[in-house]
């Protein structure tokens, strides 16, 4: 699914599509080809049904989502259900609620999945006739769905990643990594820690692993230079978490000046670590989301760089192409050489660098969640 | 039975009685203490077949430890008990109610959701006969209830009449009934009613005074606590006196009055 | 519990009249006697309600969808049951189950180990599991609700390590182990094997816990432990047993789990536990213990399931479902405590 690309030159390309990606958002819902499994109804609006299907009702990145979903089906006259799992991870209520879509008779579903386990129930739903689209990660398999709106998770890393490694200007990283869950495996989880790695220019070992790399070594992004990776602690990217475990790792290296966080809770908790010990002198603080919360940090100097990514029109996207498929009969298909609809990724910072495309805070709030 | 020939023998007999039968329970030199604290002092005690012994005393006296050290609820630090002129030794209640001792609690032991039979039956439940019983399990619910009701019967508590009625609907002197019940069924050589009444009105008093006599009736000695003088005079046929951890006197109904007794027990008198 | 003795014969005037009293105090004595009228009742009156929202709820096929949806809680919450008989509590039946299916799927796996083998060592986890907390429970006297809770975390830990946080697909696993996903048709309505090994479970723990010198003692034990003890009843034999059960109730609902996912996941079941004592608690059987009974909880799984299953296909969002799952626990707890003062 997602591929390392390692060249300098590869590396531009993506993140020069990732850039484009958000511009060619709101063309992607007219786009079509030959969808060859024709819906078996066509009706109007009326008839649509779809359910939605979210990791939790707990974060604003999930109700964005769902607010761009029902807003849609509001605009279209879909007739939407919202499901969630009670927890990110929490397999057992999106299979419920994909069975209860069957049962209902809905024509599609739209979901972030929790974990593998509901790929069978996404399967017995395809078997039913409905049409899934998963949206904002890239399920393993690809094909576990019949298509997948999503963000490039390690792409956002990336774009965080050689952005630091710019800023670096060739100093010492001293790295704090603030991941999601240490008790499940997510691939947001290893893809933005993992992104945000190779970004910086540091070998990943597994890409699908956080943690394996050298604890100390070189980094090639930006003018390259010495890095140490103090360690990595789940923060359930919550503000709470984030503080404590920066606590902890600065307690193991007091010369910590590079945080990564999984979101931008996380890392505005280890901003309060850091300011709580007086070590904001030169820190770097780096997040992925793009929330308005995010933004507005960037905007305080918390933040340095967040990437923003959109769930609000991964949503309304996916409510678009099942009505599409429903009244009209047309699937979406991606652009060639892609398994998936990029929905994009844009880097927020007041700091622009070069090579590393960016907008700044003014133009991320504008379309924040 | 015995009972009459027992309340006439006891009657004419001393304080420190010569009765000439054995004894069903006997306590020797009962010593009990609690760190410096002496509980029991060399306490002796016999109980003859059929009789009701009443043991009063002040608080602190040690009539409750005695209590204890005949039923297992405590081990006595020296001293002997004999059942049936046999020695005998109590580690847990358990003991004491395998050895044939049944004891009847002041904080009512009965379980209040189970049915009046359940109760009767607590820890010692029959089961079905055949396959059923043996391995399945199964309880003989409906024998189990019939026998209840015939030992109810027998002990004359009439107003139990339903014994699938569970024990929290029944009032406190119903419920005092069920467990008295429960000790005097089953065969029990002794039972010790521990503050029976005192959570009771004069009218389920006087139920579970009559429940003593009918014990007595059927030949089961029983020892009773309690702090009534009344009801002590009116249901004992011997009453033992503990006083500052010793006994003070053993006495009848007939050869003392209440004023003499509370003499004795507070100390100002002497048998 | 004495209650306002009456020191005169006025006591059969002061009874007869508490029998004479509203037909509100008739209903709630009749409630009293048979517990499990009221979640039938609710469990009916919600099926008509949703059969009335939308014409799907009653067919056949989301009939069969919603026995398969409880099958795992409704197993959980014989286990859960039993335990908060004793008026204890299991915090960790849900951590206990997914260690018990990641052992099974993964041992039949990745050797080759015998299926029926590697369901025995599932049912081998469920016991030590629930042993544990037994054994806690009764040598440390330790209140069950912070053993469970410890233990909650152990065995989660436990099941992270084991197994680093993958799961097993359904292609790994031998088909024995998925039996219980296998559907059946009966009388024209399909049940899987796992919702009929559940009803089984029901009957069996019926008839252990009303027809058994067993199941009376595990009442007497939640009703009054000092009193039990006093009847001679050995407690903690009887709680290490009940805790031992649950433990092999647990196993049993890892299989249905297993069969019902098509996979093992140690991410499933995220708070089972509490699912499991909702269930219960809706079911009747009160957090004191001593009160209650399996059908009851098996009632209550069911209307949690309707819940949940109708409102989706009513169209509402699942906030609401939770929310009525709140609400339908406080008011059956409420209405536990009213129909409890019957007996004063």
């Amino acid at each position: 699914m997602i591929t390392t690309l390692s060249t300098p030159a590869a590396k531009r390309l993506r993140l020069a599509t990732a850039a484009t990606a958000g511009l060619a958002l709101f063309a992607l819902a007219g786009c079509s080809s030959s969808g060859d499994d024709a819906p078996s109804t066509s009706a109007s609006g009326d008839d649509v049904a779809v359910t939605l299907i979210i990791k939790t009702q707990g974060t604003s990145y999930f109700q964005e989502m769902a607010d761009g979903a029902t807003a849609a089906a509001d605009e279209l006259g879909v007739d939407l259900t919202v499901a969630a799992g009670k927890v990110d991870g929490d397999e057992d209520t999106q299979i419920q609620a994909i069975e209860n879509a069957i049962s209902r008779g809905d024509q599609g579903i739209l979901i972030t999945p929790n974990g593998p386990t509901v790929f069978d129930a996404i399967q017995k739903a395809r078997e039913a006739g409905l049409y899934v689209i998963a949206l904002d990660t890239v399920p393993d398999p690809v094909d576990s769905v019949d298509i997948t709106f999503a963000t490039d998770n390690f792409l956002a890393g990336q774009l965080v990643g050689q952005w630091t490694a710019e800023k670096l200007d060739g100093g010492d990283a001293v790295i704090a990594l603030l991941d999601l869950f240490d008790d499940k495996v997510l691939t947001v989880d290893y893809d933005r820690d993992q992104g945000f790695l190779d970004g910086l220019g540091i070998d990943l070992g597994d890409p699908a692993v956080n943690g394996d790399e050298a604890p100390t070594g070189t980094y090639t992004g930006g003018k390259g230079g010495e890095y140490t990776i103090v360690g990595n602690l789940a923060t359930q990217g919550t503000e709470e978490g984030g503080r404590t475990a920066t606590e902890t790792l600065l307690s193991e290296n007091p010369d910590i000046n590079v945080i990564y966080g999984i979101n931008e809770p996380a890392s505005y908790g280890g901003y309060q670590a850091m300011e709580a010990a007086g070590k904001t002198e030169g820190l770097i603080t780096v997040s992925i989301d793009g929330s308005c919360d995010g933004a507005q940090y960037v905007e305080d100097g918390i933040l340095q760089a967040t990437a923003q990514q959109y769930p609000l029109k991964m949503a309304e996207l996916g409510v678009q192409a099942i009505y599409d498929l429903v009244t009209t009969g047309t699937a979406p298909a991606p652009e060639d050489g892609e398994d998936f609809f990029n929905t994009g990724v844009q880097l927020i910072t007041n700091e622009p660098m070069p090579d590393v495309p960016s907008i700044d805070v003014a133009e991320g709030q504008e379309v924040c969640f | 039975m015995t009972a009459p020939a027992s309340r006439s023998a006891s009657a004419s007999a001393s304080a420190h009685d010569v009765d000439t039968r054995a004894p069903i329970l006997e306590a020797r030199r009962l010593v009990k203490t609690y760190g410096r604290v002496v509980g029991l002092d060399g306490v002796g005690l016999k109980l003859y077949p059929g009789e009701v012994l009443a043991i009063i005393g002040d608080n602190g006296a040690g009539k409750s430890t005695l209590v204890k050290c005949l039923t297992g609820a405590e081990v006595p630090d020296t001293g002997e008990l004999l059942l049936d002129g046999r020695p005998v030794s109590f580690k847990r209640p358990q003991d004491a109610r395998a050895a044939g001792i049944e004891t009847v609690y002041q904080t009512l032991a009965v379980s209040p959701a189970l049915d009046v039979a359940s109760n009767l039956f607590l820890g010692r439940e029959e089961r079905k006969r055949g396959i059923l019983g043996s391995v399945f399990r199964m309880l003989d619910t409906k024998g189990m209830r019939a026998k209840a009701g015939r030992e109810l019967a027998e002990l004359g508590i009439s107003t139990l009449q339903d014994v699938t009625v569970p024990v929290e609907n029944l009032s406190g002197g119903q419920r005092q009934a069920v467990a008295v019940a429960r000790a005097a069924a089953f065969g029990s050589k002794v039972v010790v009613l521990d503050e029976p009444t005192a959570a009771l009105g004069v009218r389920e008093s006087n139920q579970v005074l009559e429940l003593v006599k009918a014990l007595r009736e059927r030949g089961i000695p029983v020892i009773i606590i309690s702090h009534n003088m009344p009801q002590v005079f009116e249901v004992a046929d011997r009453i033992h006196i503990q006083r500052l951890g010793k006994r003070a006197a053993t006495i009848t109904p007939q050869s003392h009055s209440m004023t003499e007794a509370v003499a004795i027990m507070t100390g100002a008198q002497t048998a | 519990m004495t209650d306002t003795a009456p020191k005169t014969g006025s006591l059969d005037l002061a009874e007869e009249f508490l029998d004479r009293t509203t037909p509100l105090t008739r209903i709630r004595g009749i409630l009293h006697r048979h517990p499990a009228i009221s979640p039938a009742l609710v469990l009916l009156v919600a099926v008509i309600v949703f059969g009335l929202l939308n014409d799907r709820f009653l067919r056949p096929e989301n009939l069969s969808l919603i026995s398969q949806q409880v099958a795992v809680v409704g197993t959980l919450a014989i286990a859960q049951t039993l335990v908060i008989l004793t008026a204890g509590i299991d915090l960790s039946v849900g951590a206990i189950m997914i260690l018990s299916a990641m052992v099974m799927a993964q041992t039949a796996a990745s050797t080759g180990v015998p299926p029926v083998l590697c369901l025995l060592l599932g049912l081998v986890v469920g016991l030590a599991a629930g042993g544990l907390n037994g054994l806690l429970v009764t040598r440390l006297k330790l209140p069950p609700f912070i053993v469970t809770l410890g233990t909650l975390s152990i065995f989660t830990a436990v099941t992270l390590l084991y197994t680093g946080g993958t799961t097993v697909r359904g292609s790994e696993i031998p088909p024995l182990l998925t039996f219980t996903g296998v559907t059946f048709s009966i009388g024209g309505i399909s049940l899987t094997a796992g919702v009929l090994i559940m009803v089984l479970l029901y009957l069996i723990m019926a008839y252990a816990l009303n027809r058994t010198a067993w199941g009376r003692h595990v009442y007497a034990v939640g009703d009054d432990k000092e009193a039990a003890r006093l009847a001679g009843i050995s407690v903690n034999r009887v709680l290490v047993s009940v805790y031992l059960a649950a433990g092999a109730i647990i196993a049993v609902a890892a299989w249905i789990q297993i069969g019902r996912t098509n996979a093992a996941s140690p991410n499933s079941g995220v708070d089972l536990n509490l699912d499991s004592i909702t269930a219960v608690v809706i079911g009747g059987t009160s957090l004191f213990g001593g009160r209650g009974a399996v059908w009851g909880t098996l009632l209550g799984a069911l209307i949690v399931g309707v819940f949940r299953n109708g409102l989706a296909l009513a169209g509402l969002d699942v906030l609401y479902q939770t929310l009525a799952v709140g609400v339908l626990i406080i008011v059956a707890v409420a209405l536990d405590q009213w129909i409890r003062k019957a007996r004063s």
